[in-house]
């Protein structure tokens, strides 16, 4: 990090005048200190009832069995697995943000890791609960662990990918949650010191006695690197495994080697997308926008784009292999995908994963806050249509012809995917109201290398390129956060 | 910032000087490997020629690659706006300069190889495509629209002469910025960059396959493609690294310190991690699906002749680079971090050795002199060029806009 080098053509992270210390802090735990807005409650109510949708339809799967979803004998995996791929693909962008832009020092990270991590988090729980739902008898579940059989189940099966995903999954729940916990602690000491009564008591044990000593920084440091060198690993490794599910059977348009690479790129697409779908939200909400400015939103949407472009890549990769194979099974499966009975999915999750983010090379609409919003919910749809698409158009036409079947999902798929929306939003507005929504002690160390108002200082003493600086006060222009006159005040003379 | 050499006295002007033993040893190694080609081309024995074809095109593929690296290197640094390489960028631009000589002889030996049958015989040669002859072959026919020497020749003449002149043009750029300063050339080479890297991206899987994978030209694996940009860019950044740190210690570069070698040390390691990853991808789903039409590839690879080569090529391209990056007080040595990247692009040798030879020379595979000296000459023709190109100009991008924090880049 070059602190006070750094070059001004560089963006700011942190606009706003005026800005102290203080009053990050004031900012950012406003949402946690007040008692909640009408906005808030109105979101809060429709989740939840979300979340009782999902509470009955899963009740009604495990008290009926899996019979209750849209199932048949030649499609035996379809809903099911598409949200579970689709929930732990949303779950990646946390932990990318988090470890991943720490080591390559993005310090734009620091305002919208937390948030990140936490989408992550609930995210990954709604991806599990896909895999306990899944089971039938859930009662069992622990089955899918290595007990030994004196526990009355069989030793597992190792050479099952299903293994190998439970022991992904875990780890990576794990980790995630242990490295934002860490985050988050000295933020929650910020948050017990301003409060009184019962509010501090419960905030002090969550903070685990953080003193914000020297000692406690460096270890806090520290902590943070290891974590995100442990973690950065995973980002790779979960969708990887979650690719093999598929890779390693022989079913035509599962069975490819570039698989694991290509399930990663899409679920850090659809990770970026789903914290711009909330970030956009809570930014305006929460006024956050001198914390997570356009350079944020810009960024983000150029991710989206360069992962959606890589997921283009594998998408042509695949086709072009499936004819250049020779095998007719696999040319079946693909001419099956563009203009089988399933034509629609195919084309819906093309347009929307490698045609729409290509807008975003205009940089109007990358700048342009209503457009990336609705083209980040676009992702998450071709995202869902990219997993149903494997799934279900692989499965449905077998090397049987007389068995072909169409699927059908029942109420309780549909019940039990729009719960699990419900779910996840609970979880994210509850985050919002007792914790911080940015990662205060973070955004505090942009303040005096990147912020705006640090920038105008150096600008105002004059030692500076005339064009550079021409340079950066066009890229304000962008900003929402920025005003015409601040820009005006930075003219050289 | 404005006026760069402010707080310190670095000499940004200082230039390369190409003389005495560099010069020599490198052009005796090109002298080398031109008369082994000449001998191996020339010789009565089929193996030897198709041998001396092979390795040929191993190292044709290999200088491309990494000169082709050094342009992705350079075009990513500018579009993710990294400050910290720009005191050694001239390096890369250096590479991606002579991207243009490089393609030029891979595509002789391509075309040498293909019309001479000595390299895609698989695909191209009498009677595979007609019903009526003995040699015909149903695949490469299901095949032979995409796989035919006209299409084939036209794909690598349009690829190759793109990036070519992508590369050279990016690098043109910030020689440019030296005489004119300001910030016209950061912005054009920013935007070259992006587009360079959505041409590169889209196309270089279907180079790849061309190249290499139509070696063999029954066997097909989606991973192919991302597994030889691995390959390459590991051995980009090696070759980077190693210019960077043998100019340190013939007295340049006095602005690059350990930091620097720091960062490309743990690209190093990054990217070798990334190539396990889909090497192991690409192997473990086949290994484990178990398609004939597929394990035929590892079975050739499995043949006594290639599999003790096969695994010695993951320890060396995995093993070694992880147990000894992954401490920092050896990334930061320049004598380890020498070491591990010459070790890597023998290891990378190793790979694409892997990828050519049981397609072409199959079980008559060696270790000799053809090898040997083809891999000398194209080492020595790519040190000429390359030190060629940087004493032309100077050695800092003195008016790079982000130089400044490259200076004060400490990790």
């Amino acid at each position: 990090m070059s602190s006070h080098n750094e070059s001004i053509i560089r963006e700011p992270l942190v606009t706003g005048k005026d800005i102290t210390y203080a009053k990050v802090t004031d900012d950012i735990l406003l949402p946690v200190e007040n008692k909640p807005n009408k906005a808030w409650w109105i979101g809060f109510t429709m989740a939840a009832l979300g979340a009782l949708l999902w509470v009955f339809s899963v009740g009604y799967t495990f008290w009926t069995g899996i019979g209750a979803w849209g199932l048949n004998k030649t499609v035996g995996w379809a809903w099911d697995i598409t949200d579970f791929v689709w929930w732990v693909g949303i779950g990646h962008a946390g932990t990318l943000i988090s470890a991943v832009l720490l080591i390559f020092r993005q310090n734009w990270r620091n305002s919208i890791n937390r948030s990140a991590e936490a989408m992550t988090i609930f995210a990954v729980i709604c991806a599990a609960t896909y895999v306990v739902a899944h089971m039938g008898r859930p009662w069992l579940a622990y089955w899918i662990f290595p007990l030994p059989n004196q526990f009355g189940s069989l030793w597992v099966n190792f050479n099952s990918p299903l293994v190998w995903d439970a022991f992904a999954i875990s780890t990576y729940f794990t980790v995630s949650l242990v490295f934002w916990y860490c985050g988050l602690l000295p933020d929650i000491a910020s948050v017990r010191d301003r409060a009184a009564g019962l509010k501090r008591r419960i905030y002090s044990i969550l903070s685990f006695g953080w003193n914000g000593s020297v000692k406690t920084w460096q270890r806090f440091e520290i902590v943070s690197l290891i974590l995100a060198g442990i973690s950065t690993p995973l980002v790779l490794s979960v969708h990887t495994i979650v690719s093999m599910d598929f890779a390693t059977s022989v079913i035509p348009g599962w069975h490819t080697t570039i698989f694991p690479p290509y399930f990663v790129a899409g679920a850090i697409f659809s990770g970026f997308a789903m914290v711009q779908t909330l970030l956009l939200v809570m930014r305006k909400v929460l006024n956050f926008e001198n914390y997570i400015t356009m350079f944020h939103i810009e960024s983000m949407n150029k991710i989206i784009l360069a992962t959606g472009s890589i997921v283009g890549i594998a998408y042509l990769t695949e086709l072009f292999i499936a004819w250049y194979s020779g095998s007719e099974y696999e040319m079946y499966a693909f001419s099956n995908r563009i203009a089988g009975p399933y034509w629609w999915a195919y084309w819906t999750m093309m347009t929307c994963n490698v045609i729409s983010p290509q807008l975003f090379w205009f940089k109007r609409i990358r700048t342009s806050i209503p457009i990336s919003w609705v083209l980040s919910i676009v992702v998450n749809i071709g995202m869902w249509f990219e997993r149903f698409v494997i799934i279900v158009t692989s499965l449905h036409r077998d090397y049987l012809p007389s068995s072909w079947a169409m699927f059908y999902p029942s109420w309780v798929d549909v019940g039990v995917f729009v719960g699990s929306v419900g779910l996840f939003f609970t979880l994210f507005l509850l985050f919002l109201r007792f914790l911080p929504g940015i990662a205060i002690a973070e955004v505090k160390l942009l303040l005096k290398s990147a912020s705006l108002q640090q920038k105008s200082k150096l600008i105002k003493e004059g030692h500076l390129d005339s064009e550079q600086v021409e340079f950066f006060r066009n890229t304000l222009t962008k900003y929402d956060s920025v005003t015409d006159e601040e820009i005006k005040e930075l003219e050289t003379k | 910032m404005g006026t760069h050499n402010h707080h310190n006295d670095y000499n940004f002007s200082e230039q390369f000087t190409f003389t005495g033993r560099a010069k020599v040893v490198s052009l005796v190694a090109l002298a080398i490997g031109i008369v082994t080609i000449a001998i191996g081309l020339l010789s009565n024995d089929h193996v030897t020629v198709e041998r001396t074809y092979a390795n040929l095109l191993l190292m044709g593929y290999y200088f491309t690659g990494v000169c082709a690296a050094g342009g992705c290197f350079l075009a990513i640094q500018y579009v993710t706006q990294a400050g910290w390489p720009s005191g050694l960028i001239r390096i890369p631009q250096a590479m991606a300069y002579i991207l243009p000589v490089a393609s030029l002889i891979l595509l002789l030996i391509i075309v040498g190889g293909l019309f001479s049958h000595n390299l895609y015989h698989h695909w191209f040669g009498e009677g595979l495509t007609d019903p009526d002859s003995p040699s015909y072959d149903a695949i490469i026919a299901g095949k032979s629209s995409f796989l035919n020497a006209p299409g084939f020749l036209l794909r690598q003449v349009a690829f190759m002469g793109t990036y070519s002149i992508c590369a050279w043009m990016l690098a043109r750029y910030s020689y440019s910025e030296d005489l004119h300063g300001g910030l016209n050339s950061y912005k054009k080479s920013f935007k070259l960059s992006a587009i360079f890297l959505v041409i590169f991206g889209f196309t270089s899987p279907i180079w790849m396959f061309d190249t290499i994978m139509s070696l063999e030209a029954h066997w097909f694996s989606t991973m192919f493609g991302w597994y030889n940009f691995a390959a390459i860019f590991v051995s980009g950044l090696c070759v980077i690294t190693l210019i960077v740190i043998l100019l340190k210690k013939s007295g340049y570069l006095a602005w690059v310190n350990e930091n620097h070698l720091h960062d490309l040390g743990k690209l190093i390691f990054g990217f070798s991690i990334f190539w396990t990853y889909v090497w192991f991808a690409q192997f473990m789903l086949i290994w484990y699906a178990n398609i004939p039409e597929e394990t035929v590839y590892f079975y050739k690879r499995w043949e006594p002749e290639y599999k003790p080569w096969f695994w010695i090529n993951v320890f060396i391209n995995f093993v070694i680079p992880v147990l000894v990056l992954v401490n920092r007080d050896f990334v930061r040595n320049s004598k380890i971090l020498a070491a591990v990247c010459i070790v890597l692009l023998l290891g990378h040798w190793l790979d694409f050795y892997i990828m050519v030879m049981p397609g072409t020379v199959e079980t008559h595979r060696a270790f000799g002199w053809v090898e040997i000296g083809s891999a000398l000459g194209f080492t020595g023709l790519f040190a000429f060029l390359v030190l060629n190109k940087l004493s032309k100009h100077a050695l800092a991008p003195a008016k790079h806009p982000f130089l400044e924090e490259s200076l004060h880049h400490q990790i």
